[in-house]
């Protein structure tokens, strides 16, 4: 059976928003869960102050939310905004919108949801301290978001950007790879950024007062755990952006489909692996301040070493790109 | 668009070349920052001893980077030297 153009864009367009949704719901979810799971520990040690610690999981709850709003988000518009189908790259591309929110979230969500249970541990703990817990989760939640901050950028890209020049062979994998790389290579980001923020908020409540040492730390640790969804975004906007010759092979098609992918997934691990590197060395390094560039030292050489198969993934996925 | 053989096989191995080295990234992050967060316990229980974790850390990353290395060699060989 024959489709008009129109027809399979907005097939692209549900089963995107569909996918947007669906897969932005997991990682919410999961982080808001574990953060009751500890808000209600912590209410059983301390019935009197469940009012303090109830508000405080609503707090770091609603920013767990955020990354399933964001999918919601772009789920409503791929649903309701007429997508007019210029060419049939556009069916690809609503397609990987939706797959790049989808996946971007997890990570994020699951993320955000660590440290604001490590605060309601950390508020029944030492409630006089309970500004300083709270101001370092907020920190350590907000830059959790950013993996899916990253995906919802690249998803508006893909819904929004006209592609009536660019030929429809190999450019349709070149955006669903695009989508690929940004969205699964935020997973990996988002849940180490919650780990180590995580252990810092459960640093600053055991020893209050090595919070500047810590949240130095943590940022420090944040920051460079963010680099696998930075490189996933690079490739990205790389097979967005870039020009690519017409062909009819299937080959190069697959070759940029292949470095979505690979960017992608490869970001996952050292993501991961990075986080929970630098939530070792923020729990020691608020055990035991004057250790702070000795643990530093350590925790950063692991972590470029753990970033070494990220660079892999990249270098492979360059060649993949530009090479053959 | 008729598609031939030879085209497919390429296809399949570079669409192959992008899972093994994705795939393959995992594990070895994950282990390596496991091995790096265990070295700064380490350190914070016996800080006089630095040089000695940081080598051991080291040596023990290099191993689980391993399999990183051989997934790279599949990626590089289905790239340019098969099909």
């Amino acid at each position: 059976m024959t489709l008009e153009l129109q027809t399979w864009v907005d097939i692209a367009a549900y089963f995107g928003g569909a996918t947007a949704m669906g897969l932005g719901a997991i990682g919410a979810a999961i982080g808001e869960g574990f953060t009751a799971s500890q808000a209600n520990i912590a209410i059983s040690r301390s019935p009197e102050r469940s009012g303090e610690i109830l508000r405080s999981m609503l707090v770091g709850q609603a920013i767990a939310e955020s990354a399933s709003i964001f999918s919601l988000v772009v789920a409503m518009i791929l649903l309701f905004s007429r997508i007019d189908a210029v060419s049939y790259i556009t069916v690809l591309a609503v397609l990987g919108a939706g797959l790049s929110m989808g996946f971007g979230a997890i990570g994020s969500g699951v993320g955000s949801g660590f440290p604001a249970g490590a605060a309601c541990i950390g508020l029944e703990r030492q409630p006089g301290m309970s500004s300083r817990i709270t101001t370092n989760m907020l920190i350590g939640s907000a830059v959790c978001q950013t993996p899916s901050i990253f995906a919802m950028v690249t998803a508006f890209i893909l819904i929004f950007m006209d592609f009536s020049n660019s030929p429809v062979n190999p450019t349709w994998a070149a955006v669903l790879g695009a989508g690929l790389a940004a969205g699964v290579s935020a997973i990996g980001s988002g849940i180490g950024g919650g780990v180590v923020a995580q252990n810092s908020v459960e640093g600053i409540s055991r020893r209050p007062s090595a919070m500047r040492s810590v949240t130095n730390v943590m940022l420090l640790g944040q920051a460079i755990t963010q680099t696998p969804a930075i490189l996933g975004l690079l490739v990205g906007f790389l097979l967005i952006f870039m020009e690519f010759p017409a062909t009819d092979q299937v080959a190069p098609a697959m070759a940029l489909l292949g470095a979505g992918l690979c960017m992608g997934i490869g970001a996952i691990g050292p993501g991961i692996g990075e986080g929970i590197a630098s939530s070792g060395g923020v729990k020691w390094i608020a055990r035991n301040e004057s250790l702070t560039g000795t643990i530093t030292r350590t925790m950063l050489v692991g972590m470029a070493v753990a970033e070494s198969t990220a660079i892999y993934a990249m270098v492979i996925a360059l060649v993949l790109i530009f090479v053959v | 668009m008729a598609i031939e053989g030879a085209d497919i096989i390429k296809a399949a191995s570079l669409l192959g070349a992008g899972l093994a080295m994705g795939l393959g990234a995992i594990g070895p992050g994950v282990g390596e920052g496991m091995a790096a967060a265990k070295a700064c316990e380490a350190i914070g229980r016996n800080p006089k001893e630095a040089g000695l974790l940081t080598r051991t850390m080291l040596v023990g990353q290099a191993v689980s980077e391993s399999t990183g290395i051989y997934s790279l060699v599949i990626a590089l060989l289905l790239l340019f030297v098969v099909g």
